[in-house]
């Protein structure tokens, strides 16, 4: 199994709230994790903790290890602008700032100081075109990617993130608000992004975590209750609480 | 019974309401009544942009006087401003929420301060500094503008948090975890996301300055000239018709209100695109 990050007894709290209890948790290479539980069990906080967004909250802390490219991102001296630069998110709803498109997706590369348009614009092409999206967009850059409809917002998200080669994508929910149709077309995307990047996913769609994910990881009140591949996990869960969750028995 | 109480209430309330309403409109009325005549007969031409003013001669020229004003309103935003803005993204983007809870109503108090005490702060203080620092009269341009900038902090301050605090935090957090630092989801997107809301508030803080007359009269210098430098003394449009209006009658009297309607227009601008600003904003989302 060849590791991009491995989770080691991760514990999380908001102040007096423990949220992650001794959590491990290995995500390989080119594969695609999904992070399944009811709502409030921490699978969207573990997803945080990946790229340390839950630094931002007032009162949270974590220890343990979470080790990526055999590096502590928890560890003294790390950047954390270049570890969020190297493991991207794609959030619930569809977060394109208010500026064009080309700059939406230029954003990541400008922010760690890339100023060559032309390197910019290249990229930029190639991740549009990665995340589908060239095709509606490339008469259009200038303008604002607020105007775009919601289902092409959340791939320009993508494209955002593909345009500074993470190393790892985060997807917090990236189908809740979005159709049945738009949501097909990001699942077939996953699975195309899948060869070239190591994909979690936090979802609450049964459905989605069989259809496109490789591994699964089942979460209970902030305890890792169950993990493996996904087809064990759903055809032939271990634990009797993931099988009562599975199978739509759960609350 | 309950009704006809509840009915008895609604026009109250909405006659008091009119009250003003109605007050504005009768304010409107009574400059524009005295002012506008007057500058149909001296002349457009005459009235703006003549430097000549000399009541008792017939002459009502007021060009040093607009001069004066908006470069005295353009010094203050210069000065508050950079100062409005770079506090409010201070205050929402790199202070915990308990201590703006703290500060911002701080900064509101400095809007309860009569501006009789900021003027004499610039007669005391910051003109005799002036005058030993860089020579001139102390009283001037520059001093009213330093005063005038600190006076609109708390506009620009005041509303500008409360635009950046109505920007969605997922734009924030977008921003960060591609890997921008604070400071650049600030200028990198915050502010372009708040910028009209933030160019509103900028327009109203103008709008204050122009408008302000008792700490411009203190520290201006109140000379009618065109100025050649920061360091001249200077008399504004309210200024004008604050130390004049006691004395005046007659023509000068009007002559008074016409300057009344230029400030009045000036002001309904300044508000105007204010507005339009602010709901471009909403417009926008």
């Amino acid at each position: 199994m060849d590791i991009a990050i491995q989770i080691s007894n991760l514990d999380l709290f908001y102040g007096a709230f423990h949220a992650l209890k001794n959590v491990n948790l290995k995500i390989e290479r080119h594969k695609i994790t999904a992070l399944i539980g009811p709502s409030g069990c921490g699978k969207s906080t573990l997803l945080r903790a990946l790229n340390r967004m839950n630094d931002l909250i007032q009162g949270c802390r974590t220890t343990g290890e979470v080790l990526l490219e055999g590096k502590d991102i928890y560890g003294p001296g790390v950047n954390v602008c270049e570890l969020r630069n190297k493991v991207g998110m794609v959030f619930q709803r569809p977060n394109p700032f208010p500026l064009s498109i080309q700059d939406n997706v230029s954003f990541g590369l400008r922010v760690a100081g890339q100023k060559n348009s032309a390197i910019l614009d290249e990229i930029v092409e190639k991740s549009l075109q990665n995340a589908w999206l060239w095709e509606h967009v490339k008469d259009k850059l200038e303008t604002s990617a607020l105007e775009l409809p919601l289902d092409q917002q959340q791939r320009l998200c993508v494209a955002r993130v593909l345009a500074v080669e993470p190393d790892v994508i985060l997807m917090d929910e990236p189908c809740s608000a979005l159709d049945p149709i738009s949501t097909a077309k990001i699942e077939e995307l996953m699975l195309e992004l899948r060869r070239r990047y190591t994909i979690a996913i936090v979802t609450h769609n049964m459905q989605q975590a069989s259809r496109i994910s490789d591994y699964s990881a089942y979460m209970l009140l902030g305890e890792m209750i169950e993990f493996g591949i996904t087809t064990q996990i759903f055809e032939n869960p271990k634990d009797k609480r993931t099988e009562d969750y599975i199978t739509g028995r759960y609350g | 019974m309950h009704q006809t109480g509840d009915k008895l209430i609604k026009w109250l309330l909405m006659a008091l309401a009119f009250t003003a309403l109605t007050s504005l409109l009768l304010i409107a009325i009574f400059i524009f009544k005295e002012g506008v005549p007057f500058i149909a007969r001296v002349g457009f031409k005459d009235f703006l942009l003549s430097s000549d003013w000399q009541p008792q001669a017939g002459h009502f020229g007021i060009y040093p006087m607009i001069v004066a004003s908006l470069l005295v309103t353009l010094g203050a935003m210069l000065v508050g401003a950079p100062l409005g803005i770079a506090c409010a993204v201070f205050l929402n983007e790199f202070v915990p929420k308990h201590v703006t809870r703290i500060i911002k109503p701080t900064i509101e108090l400095l809007a309860g301060i009569p501006s009789v005490v900021y003027g004499f702060i610039g007669v005391v203080v910051v003109a005799p500094l002036i005058r030993s620092q860089f020579g001139g009269p102390g009283l001037s341009m520059l001093c009213a503008s330093l005063i005038l900038g600190v006076m609109v902090l708390p506009t620009i301050i005041s509303i500008s948090t409360d635009v950046l605090a109505s920007v969605p935090n997922a734009f924030r957090e977008g921003a960060l975890a591609l890997g921008a630092t604070r400071w650049q989801s600030v200028h990198m997107v915050i502010l372009k996301a708040g910028r009209s809301g933030i160019v509103a508030a900028v327009i109203l803080g103008m709008g204050r300055a122009i408008g302000e007359t008792m700490a411009v009269i203190m520290v201006a210098g109140n000379t009618p000239q065109i100025p050649h430098s920061v360091l001249d003394s200077v008399c504004t449009l309210t200024a004008k018709i604050a130390i004049e209006m006691g004395s005046a009658t007659g023509a000068h009297r009007q002559a008074l209100f016409a300057i009344g309607v230029v400030l009045f227009i000036m002001i309904m601008m300044f508000n105007s695109i204010a507005m339009m600003a602010i709901k471009k904003r909403f417009a926008g989302k």
